[in-house]
């Protein structure tokens, strides 16, 4: 039965990407929300695919519960053919368009923004798939608030710097713009884990959580003319 | 028979807020196909920083009217008192009109105090107005300022809800400013630390959200006066065009040339007019 005017109900906030000298890092908070309540705290939204892809969603997460399981009968069915191929992230990419596309069409859609980033023989891809099945590729990807919050930072530190990036500058990139993300979006969590693809193959983060500044309010007193005391 | 005495026009029915006596009217005129006009908006990023020695103002310059760019190089820093000022997101009548209302009510104030005016006093007059109008003026303001009470920051939002903060930022590009904001800011900043913060508030507003755009204006206040830095930085300037582009005479073959005189020129000459 088609419902295409169902909403969310268990979520994930944004989902942040970027490409660096040496391939894909990716970023998500460990937190799937029951609207505002925050429910599951230990949620992992980024899943491998293969040696060479990370696939991370933001979104209905029973809907990438479905599409992980649609990805693990791909690896096995193209795994089988035994073909001397393996599928790199291009072509994730294309799997997951053409399937929320179809959704789309059929107006029962799933309901998820995802972000396929990884490597393979040197080539670097990063981009973004959406309900409506819109793509983006980019060096800089961001879901959600993220788009609004995330999306600004990133382009100034990436763009034009793709190639020179290194490892340690991209972690300290991704984990200003989750600082930034847990202070003003109102849906997200100080636990995250960071994924990074490189030629070594697709390694995701331990959760863990940020540092964050607070002493700025202690000289705060009410909102307007409250007299200083 | 209906009254129609100059008592329950419109304009003088009632004193303070608005009078609603002619959306019935407006309702059957659009039913009937007339074009609503649009208010320009400002779109807009506006911030403002609290440093050691006062307070930074931030604001981009375009100014739309729905998916129209009504003006590349707009002013929303406006002029409060000779220690504060105020940047203004949301209609842009509104934001003119009110900071120009509350202005001048200072300017009275001032003159019957013979004091400096205080910034929560032009905070206190912007949002018991908006109040009033319970959210149909549609002034975002960032009101900032140096009085007695050191440096002073407050946002305004249009149903006249009030913040006082360090850092502030308003306007569809928020967000993007808001960003740069919560990566960059610290207590007790330089003069030249926070211009820089401000300035890369304003472009991230500017790059990343469609209803901000053009140039970045600064305004820093301090207990010893006002720097009025307009069109402090301008990363948008139109290219050059680089080639000439005219056709040569004689790029068009003329192969027939026949002149035949209009005007006979009986006495005086052919440019006169009378």
């Amino acid at each position: 039965m088609t419902l295409f005017d169902r909403s969310p109900i268990v979520t994930g906030t944004s989902v942040v990407a970027l490409k660096y000298k040496d391939g894909i890092m990716m970023a998500t908070d460990c937190l799937a929300s029951y609207g505002s309540l925050a429910r599951f705290r230990d949620v992992e939204r980024m899943v491998p695919v293969g040696e060479h892809t990370i696939v991370g969603a933001s979104g209905e997460l029973s809907d990438f519960d479905y599409l992980k399981e649609q990805l693990e009968s791909l690896m096995i069915d193209e795994y089988e053919s035994q073909d001397g191929h393996t599928l790199g992230p291009r072509n994730v990419y294309e799997y997951l368009h053409r399937v929320m596309y179809a959704r789309r069409s059929k107006m029962n859609f799933l309901w998820n923004t995802l972000v396929v980033g990884g490597i393979k023989n040197g080539d670097r891809f990063l981009g973004c798939v959406d309900m409506k099945g819109v793509t983006y590729s980019s060096s800089t990807i961001a879901t959600g608030y993220g788009a609004y919050l995330a999306q600004p930072i990133l382009r100034k530190a990436v763009e034009g710097r793709e190639d020179t990036l290194d490892e340690a500058s991209a972690r300290r990139i991704l984990d200003q713009v989750m600082k930034v993300l847990f202070y003003r979006d109102a849906r997200s969590l100080n636990k995250i884990q960071v994924t990074t693809v490189n030629a070594s193959g697709v390694t995701i983060s331990a959760p863990y959580s940020l540092p964050t500044e607070w002493a700025f309010a202690e000289n705060i007193r009410g909102y307007g003319a409250t007299p200083a005391q | 028979m209906a009254t129609t005495s100059i008592d329950s026009f419109p304009a003088t029915a009632r004193p303070g807020g608005f009078s609603f006596e002619l959306h019935t009217r407006n309702q059957v005129l659009s039913s009937r196909g007339a074009a609503v006009p649009r208010a320009t908006k400002t779109g807009t990023t506006i911030v403002g920083v609290v440093y050691k020695h006062g307070v930074v103002l931030g604001a981009d310059t375009r100014a739309t009217e729905g998916p129209i760019v009504a003006d590349k190089n707009c002013e929303k820093i406006h002029y409060i008192a000779p220690n504060m000022y105020c940047c203004g997101a949301g209609t842009a009548a509104d934001t003119e009109f009110t900071t120009n209302l509350i202005s001048s009510q200072l300017e009275l104030h001032r003159l019957a105090t013979g004091r400096q005016a205080r910034v929560v006093t032009a905070m206190t007059l912007l949002k018991q107005m908006l109040f009033k109008y319970q959210g149909q003026v549609g002034a975002a303001l960032i009101l900032g300022g140096c009085d007695v009470e050191g440096p002073q920051l407050f946002s305004i939002h249009p149903h006249g809800s009030t913040d006082k903060l360090p850092y502030v930022t308003m306007g569809s590009g928020s967000l993007a400013a808001m960003s740069i904001m919560e990566a960059k800011w610290t207590p007790d900043m330089e003069r030249q630390d926070a211009i820089d913060l401000v300035d890369n508030a304003i472009r991230a507003g500017i790059f990343n959200d469609l209803g901000s755009g053009s140039n970045v204006d600064v305004t820093v206040i301090t207990p010893e006066g006002v720097d009025v830095l307009r069109n402090y930085a301008t990363p948008n300037e139109r290219g050059v065009r680089e080639g000439v582009y005219d056709y040569a005479r004689g790029t068009t073959k003329v192969l027939t040339e026949s002149i035949r005189s209009l005007v006979e020129v009986v006495d005086g000459d052919a440019m006169e007019v009378e």
